[in-house]
């Protein structure tokens, strides 16, 4: 069994587990319960956590707030923000490359009177900052940018987005999720006022993520109640799921070096064997700026979740952009047809049915990637076999 | 460690995906029809042999996901044997029923062998009449 769809999800670190256990037994204190032993050995755990997201992004601790996950963290930013500085003017500017969850708040945005633009991307994937500045109107109080896709695996220029939105003088929002602990992202010269962060994309558990919020900046809240997380996000915490946020964090920041070393190795290897064994086979993203261990491509003829299915039956677990691999309801018709991602970066949809992203993790091995380089040609060339529009090409050919 | 032997189709969608019956092309059919799924993109291309009424043989090529290419090969094996009348009868319905359902967003996958099979045999009565005004 070969895992290759890390960007889906990450198996938790055994040492992240083995922080948290005390937690699910003896520490059920609940941290707001300051005045005895129980409920202040559970606050002191959420306080260490604060602490190690914040030293893994470099940023102050009374600036995390723990969240649900990323999605939470996503629309905490995206309506809190809104809500609390839509007084300065309800334009809000999007990359069209969102996830859902940064997607979905704009639309609600915009069924409550917001207007929003979207900012394309270039065929590898990126943002230009020109473009984001040529979006931003006298109205503009928020822009939203990710900072790396999950599907093309592209890594956005947010130093230079920043600078421009800062100049502006709007807010510059970063969904983190899929970058924050795999590659290094620090506060202090990022240039962004909040930025999102998914526990399980980097070895931590499911269920807790944060948002990082400029101690400068306040934001209406989704969830109200006694007033956990300073109000921002009411509710008894996940003492658990964040303690092993904290951990996941702390080894992260340890050793996100090294991980980086070992899965470009890998990333290297997976790359030049499928360019050199695959015909009719695209990259899609940034071949340099990308998330590191993450190849993502699309081959003609042949269907992306097909590719899947047979690619499991080899005992290799990876991801697809297709429309039908996904049981998304779109918002409309066309998102089913292709992704919006591959849409925003021009694959021609009649060809192309969905990409396939090997997202590997600190655990791959080389001989992994060999088995993964060993099977595609075959599945391939199965599915080529069957379909009426290779037939089609190899007659045009000839 | 995961089981991994759970899979997102029926046993008979994975073992129709897996090894489809009747692949590939038939240079001497007597019908063909080509349809895309408007929802998806997928692409079916349905050949069959008529005599005297009756598919002899059926063959076809899928551009597209699992339940696209086994409810293409269900739908060639369903047809096969049968008269016209009988074969203008079947529902994507009855194809995906036959491989022990399909999940619910799937079946928009299944319409595509219904109206391969309907494009198929209108191509059938267009060649009819051709031959007779040859003839």
């Amino acid at each position: 069994m070969i895992f290759f769809d890390h960007i889906s999800t990450t198996p938790m670190d055994p040492r992240v587990m083995a922080a948290m256990l005390p937690y699910f037994g003896n520490y059920y204190g609940n941290p707001s319960s300051h005045i005895h032993a129980m409920g202040i050995q559970a606050d002191e755990g959420v306080q260490k956590a604060r602490g190690q997201v914040a030293a893994l992004i470099n940023c102050s601790p009374e600036e995390i707030l723990f969240t649900s996950g990323g999605t939470e963290a996503n629309n905490l930013a995206l309506k809190g923000l809104a809500a609390a500085y839509g007084g300065r003017g309800k334009h809000l500017v999007i990359s069209e490359i969102e996830h859902f969850s940064v997607l979905n708040p704009a639309f609600t945005l915009q069924n409550q009177g917001w207007e929003v633009t979207k900012v394309p991307v270039n065929p590898c994937g990126r943002v230009e900052p020109e473009d984001v500045r040529k979006a931003l109107r006298s109205d503009t109080s928020l822009v939203s940018v990710l900072l790396a896709n999950s599907e093309i695996g592209t890594i956005q220029p947010i130093l230079e987005i920043a600078k421009v939105v800062k100049d502006h003088g709007a807010l510059m929002f970063v969904d983190g999720v899929a970058a924050c602990g795999n590659i290094p992202v620090d506060m202090q010269t990022l240039g962004a006022d909040a930025v999102s962060l998914s526990a399980h994309n980097y070895y931590g558990p499911k269920g807790v993520g944060a948002l990082f919020l400029r101690k400068e900046l306040t934001l209406e809240p989704l969830m109200e109640g006694g007033f956990q997380e300073r109000g921002y996000r009411s509710g008894t915490e996940n003492v658990p799921g964040i303690v092993g946020m904290g951990r996941a964090s702390e080894l992260s920041r340890e050793e996100v070096g090294q991980r980086s070393e070992h899965l470009k190795a890998l990333q290297k290897k997976l790359w030049e064997g499928l360019e050199k064994n695959i015909e009719h086979l695209h990259f899609t993203g940034h071949p340099r700026e990308r998330l590191p261990g993450h190849v993502s491509f699309w081959v003609e003829f042949a269907e992306g979740e097909s590719l899947l299915l047979f690619l499991s039956q080899h005992g290799v677990m990876a991801a697809s952009g297709s429309a039908c691999a996904s049981n998304l309801k779109g918002r409309d018709e066309d998102d089913l047809v292709i992704s919006h991602v591959l849409k925003a970066v021009g694959v021609p949809t009649d060809i192309c049915q969905g990409s396939i992203t090997f997202s590997m993790g600190k655990d791959n091995t080389l001989e992994e990637v060999e088995h993964v380089l060993s099977v595609m040609p075959k599945i391939v060339e199965r599915l080529w076999a069957m379909s009426p529009m290779y037939a089609d090409y190899l007659k045009q050919k000839h | 460690m995961a089981d991994t032997t759970r899979q997102p189709y029926s046993a008979k969608v994975m073992e129709h995906f897996m090894n489809p019956h009747n692949v590939g092309e038939m240079p001497d059919a007597d019908a063909v029809g080509t349809v895309g799924n408007p929802v998806c993109g997928d692409v079916l291309r349905l050949f069959l042999k008529i005599k005297d009424g009756v598919v002899t043989d059926a063959k076809f090529q899928t551009f597209g996901c699992g339940a696209a290419i086994a409810t293409s090969s269900m739908a060639t094996e369903m047809i096969k044997g049968k008269t016209l009348d009988e074969v203008r009868k079947i529902t994507n319905e009855a194809v995906a029923e036959a491989l022990d359902g399909l999940p619910a967003v799937k079946m928009h996958c299944s319409v595509l062998a219904q109206e391969g099979i309907e494009a198929a045999l209108k191509n059938y009565e267009e060649n009819q009449r051709g031959k007779k005004a040859e003839g």
